[in-house]
């Protein structure tokens, strides 16, 4: 009976999350945004505003090309479930959530990199100009921007024995604080990682059509209506989940267990602190740098995966 | 007889005599086509199919031994099969049975003269696989492996009127012999001089040479093997004789014949030599790490499509040696379960490999029948015209990417698992390779999918470059019957990963002594070592994404509406657009030949801003061509021009040389 009980927690919790990310996700990107016009002194359309986009677009009749073919219509479907799914595997409030085990960090990455084979072929369906161009210089972007994620994961993973991001909360949560080198590199990559993979300054720009910088945009343009609603909504779900996953490996603390009832409004109340913390700080970054030339891209990923390689080597050297 | 007493060597050697038999048939029909294509091939692949199962019995099975009245006189035909041999007899047989059956369809505008020399030597090419993976002596094995080389060699230059053609046949060829030169001296320093009944493995087994021999037996057979699976820098035949070969020929070769190299070395390196050195691990780990990144940099310039995938494929031998090397660091560490992870890593992806490098290339014969074009450039737009070529390619191409839930991944993610699990060794150098290691694997594989999608993007996607593709047909329903096999086998092979690997325990019970097995109890769950450090479960993740999936199209088309209308393509309202704006192969590859420019010898010819005609034309060629086979070929040519100097070619001449020869040796005996 008390086994039956506890499933039933465990799923619900699952749930939960589920529905949570889900829901809360054009939240954040909301909030990034009224940041960015606060520090730039405009007054903004206040964080709600991505929703009243969805809803718009969703009402909105589809407008596809005459020689769109099936994989760019179900491109969003996938695009959109794969970064659903993604943020359901993160610890986001709780860890030890039944879904977890199916699907580790690399499956992670692996889930991640679906979505973008996903969407890098629709881009290239229609055949225009701004499509390819799109799609190539996404792969770009990400053949090395992924990697430099995988070996961010992999310090952590070194370091709590385990390559499930439960367990690897667990272990930089609930020990006793240790200063770890490694993963103050392995920080500084991700940073990086994540300012390429979703499309911000200074690798990319998702407030531009300017033709010649954009490339998240280039890929998208063919889309409309319902379509680029479940898009912008996996962006936004893919902003949720690296910012999960940032606050999972690097500032855990606060996470509850599964099934804990009692430490669920704290949870709460820690994860949107540290959203809110996080996407400020994103926005400061955004608002003080510039966005570089597509040609220093490169060298910018090419830095981010030798920090991320030298956090793993620094892990084996220092064994910290 | 009674069947039941057949043992499973039986029915592979029967098997094997039968694939003789039914090309002798193939030949003898000559004038009919269509029995060949309608007859012989299709019983071919059931053949191949009676072969994998029993290769998944030789797996349960003791090993079964067989001694032929053929051979030598002191040195008769001896076969084993064991379960190392019964996986890759499952390799061999699963896909050989979907290329087999794509055969039928493929061939059939053939003329009978070509085609029944063809299916000669396709069927003796499929029993040279199987007598060199059940062969147990050497003597066998180097004849199993030369029939092999040579009925592949007549299988690449079938179209021989093709001057290419001929040279890419010749290379392999002769990048075959060099390897098979080395894989025979390997043998001999094995055999240690006892003797000609030392050549059989058993006695092999039984002898103890001292570690410089075994390295020396060791690094021959890396060498002779390495040439004929294209680890750099012996892999310069596999983009020449890929393309050269009909696809079903290329699908075999890529997708099988390289496995064979892969099995020689493994049984080399952990049956038949009783020691294994740390070193070899380093080195094979080294090779496989510059091979697979050095393969899929070039994939990612070429233009030609069946090039791309020869060049996937030097990646993925590359990746196959990280195992290996892996594997055999471990080993030598006594770290047993991690040697058994690396090891089953390894062979997992040798399976999938088979499947989806095979699944790809048949692929490309299809689109060569319906464009007869090799150039990815002058396509583009074919999901249109060939809806069911497209949708197998594309599982292809998602497992060859890694991704979840499909196949490659499964491999990719026990080969990281490996490396991150492997902390502790106690060669301290040895522990700081593993991470630099892991982060080119997982470069190699980041590029994979990079090269992937050009290689589906530019084929299948965007706008037709040429007006005849217009007129491309789908693939017929014999080669949809092939290719829906091997993709199954990719999306079988990705979802029931805890079957494969009990399947593969055996195997790695009898090389390394010890096995994975499955720490959670259950199929969906595959824990390679505890439930703590990794799980993974493909059937779960699939389920999650297509519920997500459907539930979200559900709530969308119920909550809004459905509505779709069709217009004219926006790309931010530029008006005038045209096939030729989108990227081409070359186009698509630019950032890689920017980003690694130092390892391509790139020629290129660009126009100016203000050429009338503009003309690009830019080749990316190897340099370890220039480097190192070019002054080779020249060293070779000096050595002989000077040897032609003796020859003149009367025959006083020859005479006075054996007189003069004669007088020496008088004078110095």
């Amino acid at each position: 009976m008390s086994n039956l009980v506890e499933i039933t927690a465990l799923v619900t919790f699952q749930l939960a999350q589920l529905l949570l990310v889900v829901l809360a996700a054009p939240l954040l990107t909301g909030w990034v945004s009224q940041c960015q016009c606060w520090l730039q002194n405009r007054s903004g359309a206040g964080v709600l505003q991505p929703y009243r986009v969805l809803h718009k677009l969703f009402v909105k009749d589809a407008v596809m090309a005459h020689n769109a073919s099936w994989l760019f219509r179900v491109t969003p479907y996938i695009v959109f479930g794969c970064m659903w799914l993604a943020a359901a595997i993160i610890p986001i409030l709780a860890v030890d959530l039944p879904f977890s085990r199916a699907a580790d960090v690399i499956a992670l990455v692996g889930v991640f990199g679906l979505a973008r084979i996903f969407i890098a072929l629709a881009a290239m369906d229609i055949g225009t100009s701004f499509g390819t161009m799109g799609a190539r210089r996404e792969m770009l972007v990400s053949f090395l921007a992924e990697p430099a994620l995988l070996m961010v994961l992999f310090t952590a993973s070194m370091i709590s024995q385990s390559t499930q991001l439960p367990r690897i909360v667990d272990a930089l949560a609930h020990h006793q604080f240790v200063l770890y080198p490694s993963l103050a590199f392995a920080a500084l990559a991700f940073t990086m990682v994540l300012l390429a993979e979703n499309a911000r300054i200074p690798v990319d720009n998702p407030n531009t059509h300017l033709e010649l910088t954009m490339i998240h945009e280039a890929m998208i343009l063919e889309y409309s209506a319902r379509h680029l609603a479940l898009i912008e909504w996996a962006s936004s779900l893919k902003l949720f989940a690296y910012f999960s996953i940032g606050i999972a490996l690097f500032l855990p603390y606060g996470i509850t267990e599964a099934g804990d009832w009692a430490g669920l409004p704290l949870a709460i109340l820690w994860l949107c602190l540290k959203l809110m913390l996080a996407g400020a700080a994103l926005a400061l970054l955004e608002t003080l740098i510039a966005k570089m030339r597509i040609f220093r891209v490169p060298e910018f990923l090419g830095t981010a995966f030798l920090l991320a390689v030298l956090g793993l080597l620094i892990h084996f050297l220092l064994k910290a | 007889m009674d069947v039941f007493s057949l043992l499973p060597i039986d029915i592979a050697g029967g098997v094997t005599l039968l694939w003789i038999v039914l090309g002798l048939c193939g030949l003898a029909l000559q004038g009919q086509p269509q029995v060949i294509c309608r007859v012989v091939f299709p019983v071919g692949a059931v053949f191949s199919l009676a072969l994998a199962i029993t290769g998944f019995w030789a797996l349960s099975a003791t090993a079964n031994i067989a001694v032929l009245p053929l051979g030598l006189p002191d040195l008769p035909f001896h076969l084993r099969l064991d379960p190392l041999s019964g996986l890759f007899l499952i390799l061999l047989g699963g896909a050989s049975f979907g290329v087999s059956l794509f055969s039928s369809g493929y061939f059939k505008g053939m003329e009978g003269d070509v085609l029944g020399l063809l299916s000669l030597e396709y069927h003796v090419f499929l029993a040279g696989m199987t007598l060199v993976i059940l062969a147990d002596d050497a003597y066998m094995f180097m004849v199993a492996w030369e029939t092999m080389a040579l009925s592949s060699y007549f299988l690449v230059t079938t179209d021989h009127n093709i001057p290419d053609t001929r040279r890419a046949g010749f290379l392999y060829l002769l990048i075959a012999h060099v390897g098979a030169i080395a894989i025979l001296l390997s043998f001999g320093v094995m055999q240690a001089g006892h003797g000609i009944g030392a050549y059989t493995f058993d006695a092999m087994r039984a002898s103890h040479l001292s570690s410089s021999w075994a390295s020396i037996a060791f690094l021959l057979a890396l060498f002779g093997f390495g040439a004929k699976a294209g680890v750099l820098p012996m892999h310069v035949w596999l983009p020449e004789a890929h393309p050269a070969a009909p696809s079903p020929v290329s699908a075999l070769m890529s997708g099988v014949m390289l496995k064979t190299a892969i099995y020689g070395i493994l049984r080399v390196t952990f049956d038949l030599l009783d020691v294994q050195l740390w070193w070899w691990g380093v080195l094979a780990l080294a090779l496989g790490l510059i091979t697979a990144l050095f393969g899929v940099m070039f994939a990612a310039v070429q233009v030609d499509m069946k090039r791309l995938l020869a060049y996937s494929s030097i990646e993925n031998i590359g990746l196959l040696l990280v195992g290996i090397g892996l594997t055999i660091i471990f080993h030598v560490y006594g770290k047993d379960a991690l040697a058994a992870l690396a090891l089953t890593a390894t062979l997992y992806h040798s399976l999938n490999h088979a499947c989806f490098k095979s699944l790809l290339f048949v692929g490309t014969g299809s689109i060569m029948h319906a464009t007869g074009e090799r150039n990815m450039g002058r396509m583009g737009g074919l999901i249109k015209q060939m809806p069911w070529l497209a949708a197998l390619m594309l599982v292809g191409v998602l497992a060859i990417s890694g991704l979840p839930p499909l196949n490659g991944f499964v491999s990719e993610w026990l080969l990281l698992q490996a490396f991150l699990l492997s902390p502790g060794l106690p060669n301290s150098y040895i522990d700081m390779l593993v991470p630099v290691a892991a982060a080119v694997i997982a470069l190699a594989a980041a590029l994979a999918a990079y090269v992937m999608v050009k290689f589906f993007g530019v084929i299948f996607l965007g706008q037709p470059r040429e007006a005849k593709l217009e007129h491309a047909h789908d693939a017929g329903l014999w080669e949809r019957a092939g290719m829906v096999w091997l993709a199954l086998a990719c999306v079988v092979l990705g979802l029931a990963p805890v079957f494969v690997v009990q399947q593969i325990d055996p195997v790695s019970q009898m090389l390394l002594g010890s096995h994975l097995g499955n720490a959670a109890a259950g199929w969906m769950m595959l824990t390679p070592m505890d439930t703590e450090r990794a799980s993974y479960s493909p059937v779960y993740f699939l389920l999650a994404v297509l519920a997500v999936m459907l539930v979200t199209a559900w709530l969308v088309h119920h909550y809004y509406h459905g509505r779709l209308r069709r217009g004219p393509a926006w790309d931010c309202g530029f008006p005038a657009q045209n096939a030729r704006m989108q990227d081409t192969a070359e186009g698509f590859g630019q950032p890689i030949r920017r980003i690694f420019d130092p390892f391509f010898k790139i020629e290129s010819v660009l126009p100016t801003a203000f050429d009338a005609q503009p003309k690009y034309h830019a080749l990316s060629e190897d340099r370890l061509w220039y480097l190192l086979y070019l002054p080779m070929k020249r060293l070779v040519e000096k050595l002989s021009g000077w040897a032609s100097v003796l020859q003149h070619g009367h025959i006083h001449l020859y005479l006075t040389y054996t007189f003069v020869t004669l007088i020496v040796l008088l004078i110095f005996v």
